[in-house]
């Protein structure tokens, strides 16, 4: 598709505590709230600045991995348990690993765009701490193909990016390299530091690069290239918002300075069987930016902050790469420069990230929805950047799996 | 035979006590890991868990169970590259749960001696009791075709006794584990004059299997942490008890807790230590040891006292602290016992005045917690101990008296010849005990 039929909005957004290690009130051996909570508090929390569910036409919710986090399916009917007047209406379930976020989203930027509904409720929950880090890490390996498994690391994930990151010092330099790194690290936790929901909320660390440089990756009893600060958080919560047409934001009596447009989308996926073609580059979310900012008829120069999917640290260095802020081999460099931080020529992640804010994977789509409304219409508190006049646009990268399932969405200033 | 060989057939006598489990543990996952070494395919491991207690072993392979889990969970790394060929083992699950099958399955749990007859190593943690240990190393040695080696964890009793005893030269050595045996990183190894080098060797290969950090002793009763402890204890009581001529006893035992943990920045004050280990185990340890000293009489009435009273401290199976000296509640110290009101009196009611009398720490004083990660350990207390010194109060000179004194004991381990030097009495505390600088120093000169 290479034009919008219709205009489509989101608005009311909202965002749960994202909660696990980091957290103050987490008590790993305290029984803690489960999935339905999550669904009920972001989706109650969405309703009531939409003005009630009886102005919701239909809901989707995008989870990854509830049939094995929580040996809960089927989500699709919790939406009756949000509010009884979201039953009998449609509602459905929506997978693409970490990206499930994100295809929530694009569900309901189709269902406005079909016409088939003009106010969709788009939520994404993930409650991952129901089991321990080294079996939630077969849990989350399902976002690979079963049959590399066998073979890959104990760490599933954090062994395909720390390969990545590996091949990246080589051709690179690895001090170079980690230099990058450690700086999208400590990004994160400072950006975390300001909005009150950020699993990294509370971190009062002073010395948060001697910390990182402290950390020396160890292979025995991790993985080779990355330390766990280099990795996204183990995280329960859920984030929600409203998709919704011209219609839908009358209906709610929401004015559009309240909500931001879509104004470019994609949603792309790679052969999950072969190996990603290029180990240092992310070609999926590359060629998903691409068509998402033709559609919406901008360049990246126009684009006032950016949600990338950092779920390790090397995935923020080489989203910057594949969105063209910096050359192959350069992003490293970007990042360590303060390009990216919150003052910076691009400000990104400015909510902390998967590694600051927390990776409530099936969730994280749509918290990145949540945070470039936020910063979009001034509603972003404490960790409110400033968004330049002739770059009123936010761009989210949402990826599930290792660059398999992409979701990218441009935003504008509604 | 090798190390490998050595560990095919191995007996822990007492498996189901608070030692022995541990030590059942922690031999158990050496020998799973060996029998999983492919040029160890085929070949059976058997480590059998022998205790007097049917109930007690009952309860072991849950133990087991449990621990091994977490020890394959933190090693899930290692442990998939060792099932590598199992195409049947895909996820860390199904790895974790092979290994911990796998370990089980070596462990046969038993009351009969008998078994322990084909062995070529023994472990032994039974009851602390002399002519216990002479008697089941005899009837086994005596049935024993493999010439066993025999890694005794006596706490008190010198190995070359339970060597003549039991007629066991050159087979036998002390492989003292610290409480609990799985966490405690500490093991004493203690030889006697004719232990072989190769039993000696073979231990030092098997502790460092184990990650344990060594220190030798030489065979005295006690060894070095007993040695330390028992003494330190002794001490401990004296002060209170002189202290208890002045004030209520209950008080006493309150000051002399605080001064030896607070002011000496320690995990624990010396009566919460004496409860936790158990009452009844000090009385018995320093009965075990008097024997064997010269010049100098181990023993307290005042223990002796509590324990016919029936107050005793230990630990439950779960293992919370029971009340003792003291009385806890959930970890913190509420109550101090009274033997003369047979009953407990509410710290709460007379600390504060305690504490006024005691006096205020030194300004440079860091709680244990954060004084144990010091690197430099001189920089801290030199100056902390100094600043106390220059104190008038009643708690800083308790507690330079108290310093002076287990500086003492340190120093008269090393020229009693129980340590072979200084530094190893320190490891002991520092590693053993959990101290958070070594008690031969020059703080309190
Ligand atoms: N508890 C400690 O802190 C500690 C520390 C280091 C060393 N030790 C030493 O370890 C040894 C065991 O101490 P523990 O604290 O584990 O005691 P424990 O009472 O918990 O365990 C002793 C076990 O030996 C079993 N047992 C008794 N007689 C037996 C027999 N004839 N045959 C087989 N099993 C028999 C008992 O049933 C019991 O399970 C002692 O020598 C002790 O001095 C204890």
């Amino acid at each position: 598709m290479k034009n919008m039929r219709r205009k489509v909005y989101m608005t009311a957004g909202y965002n749960t505590i994202s909660m696990g290690t980091g957290r103050k009130e987490f008590n790993p051996k305290k029984e803690r709230p489960g999935l339905e909570y999550y669904i009920k508090e972001a989706g109650q929390g969405v309703l009531k600045q939409a003005g009630g569910a009886d102005k919701v036409d239909e809901s989707v919710i995008g989870n990854f991995m509830s049939a094995r986090f929580n040996k809960q399916a089927h989500l699709g009917g919790f939406a009756g348990a949000i509010d009884p007047q979201l039953e009998f209406k449609p509602s459905l379930g929506v997978e693409g690993a970490c990206g499930s976020g994100g295809l929530s989203l694009i569900t309901g930027i189709r269902s406005i765009l079909a016409e088939t509904a003009d106010t969709v409720l788009s939520i994404g929950v993930e409650v991952q701490n129901t089991v321990k880090a080294i079996y939630g890490a077969d849990i989350l390996a399902g976002a690979g193909y079963y049959d590399k498994r066998k073979h890959g690391h104990a760490y599933f994930f954090p062994g395909q990016f720390s390969d990545r990151a590996g091949v990246y010092y080589e051709k690179y330099g690895h001090e170079y390299a980690r230099k990058g790194m450690c700086r999208w690290f400590v990004n994160a936790i400072e950006n975390a530091r300001l909005d009150p929901t950020a699993q990294e909320y509370h971190n009062t660390i002073p010395d948060l690069e001697g910390l990182y440089h402290k950390m020396t990756p160890n292979g025995k009893a991790f993985v080779d290239h990355l330390n766990v600060l280099d990795c996204s958080k183990v995280s329960d919560g859920a984030s929600g918002i409203v998709v919704t047409s011209e219609e839908g934001l009358q209906r709610m009596d929401i004015d559009k300075k309240d909500a931001v447009e879509v104004v470019g989308w994609a949603q792309l996926t790679r052969n999950i069987v072969n190996e990603p073609p290029n180990p240092v580059e992310l070609t999926t979310i590359k060629t998903a930016a691409k068509r998402a900012m033709e559609m919406a008829g901008v360049t990246i120069d126009q684009i006032g902050t950016v949600e990338t999917h950092d779920c390790f640290s090397i995935a923020g260095i080489l989203a910057v790469e594949a969105l063209g802020l910096a050359a192959p081999g350069k992003g490293a460099e970007y990042v360590a420069e303060g390009n990216t931080s919150r003052n910076g020529k691009m400000p990104m992640n400015t909510t902390g990230g998967l590694i600051g804010w927390g990776h409530p994977t099936g969730a994280t789509g749509v918290h990145q929805a949540v945070t470039l409304w936020q910063q979009l219409t001034g509603k972003a508190g404490d960790a409110q950047i400033n968004i330049p006049a002739d770059r009123p646009y936010g761009l989210s990268i949402n990826m599930g799996g290792d660059d398999v399932t992409v979701v990218a969405i441009v935003y504008k200033r509604g | 035979m090798n190390y490998d060989q050595r560990l095919q057939h191995v007996s822990v006598l007492g498996a189901a006590g608070k030692m022995g489990s541990g030590i059942l543990l922690l031999t158990a996952v050496e020998m799973a890991d060996l029998s999983l070494k492919p040029e160890n395919k085929g070949k059976t491991f058997v480590l059998n868990a022998i205790d007097l207690s049917n109930e007690a072993l009952s309860g072991l392979f849950g133990y087991l169970h449990t621990q091994v889990t977490k020890m394959a969970e933190k090693k899930a790394v290692m442990l998939r590259q060792l099932y590598a060929d199992r195409d049947d083992l895909i996820e860390n699950y199904d790895i974790i749960n092979q290994y911990v099958n796998d370990v089980l399955a070596l462990v046969r749990p038993t009351t009969a001696l008998e078994v322990a007859y084909k062995s070529s190593l023994i472990f032994e943690a039974v009851s602390e009791n002399k002519d216990l240990k002479v008697k089941l190393f005899r009837q086994i040695d005596q049935h024993n075709e493999n010439k066993s080696w025999y890694f005794t964890n006596t706490s008190s009793v010198p190995i070359h006794i339970l060597e003549d005893e039991a007629g066991l030269k050159s087979r036998i050595l002390g492989f003292h584990f610290y409480n609990p045996p799985a966490v405690q990183r500490l093991v004493e190894l203690i030889v006697t004059d004719t232990t072989d080098n190769e039993v000696k060797q073979f231990a030092l290969n098997y502790a460092k299997a184990l990650r344990k950090v060594v220190v030798p002793s030489n065979d005295f009763a006690g060894f070095i942490g007993n040695g330390h402890f028992m003494r330190d204890a002794l001490y401990g009581i004296k002060q209170a008890e002189e202290l208890a001529g002045e004030r209520p006893f209950v008080e006493a035992v309150y000051m002399v807790n605080k001064v030896s943990q607070e002011f000496l920045v320690r995990p624990m004050g010396i009566f919460q230590l004496i409860d936790y280990v158990g009452i009844d185990v000090v009385q018995f340890i320093m009965n075990v040891m008097n024997p064997f000293l010269k010049d100098e009489e181990l023993h307290s009435s005042l223990l002796d006292k509590m324990m016919k009273l029936g107050v005793k401290g230990g630990q439950l199976s779960s293992g919370a602290q029971k009340d003792g000296f003291l009385k806890y509640d959930r970890g913190a110290v509420i109550g101090v016992y009274d033997p003369d009101k047979q009953a407990y009196v509410d710290v709460d009611s007379f600390a504060a005045q305690c504490d006024e009398v005691l006096g205020a720490l030194p300004a440079s004083y860091q709680p244990w917690k954060a004084a144990v990660r010091i690197k430099d350990t001189d920089g801290h207390f030199a100056p902390y101990f100094a600043e106390m010194k220059g104190m008038d109060s009643l708690g800083a000179k308790l507690a330079i008296n108290y310093g002076k004194n287990s500086n003492d004991i340190g120093r008269k381990l090393v020229s009693d010849q129980v340590a072979h030097n200084e530094n190893d009495v320190n490891t002991v505390m520092l590693t053993g005990f959990f101290h958070a600088y070594g008690p031969i120093n020059n703080y309190f000169a």
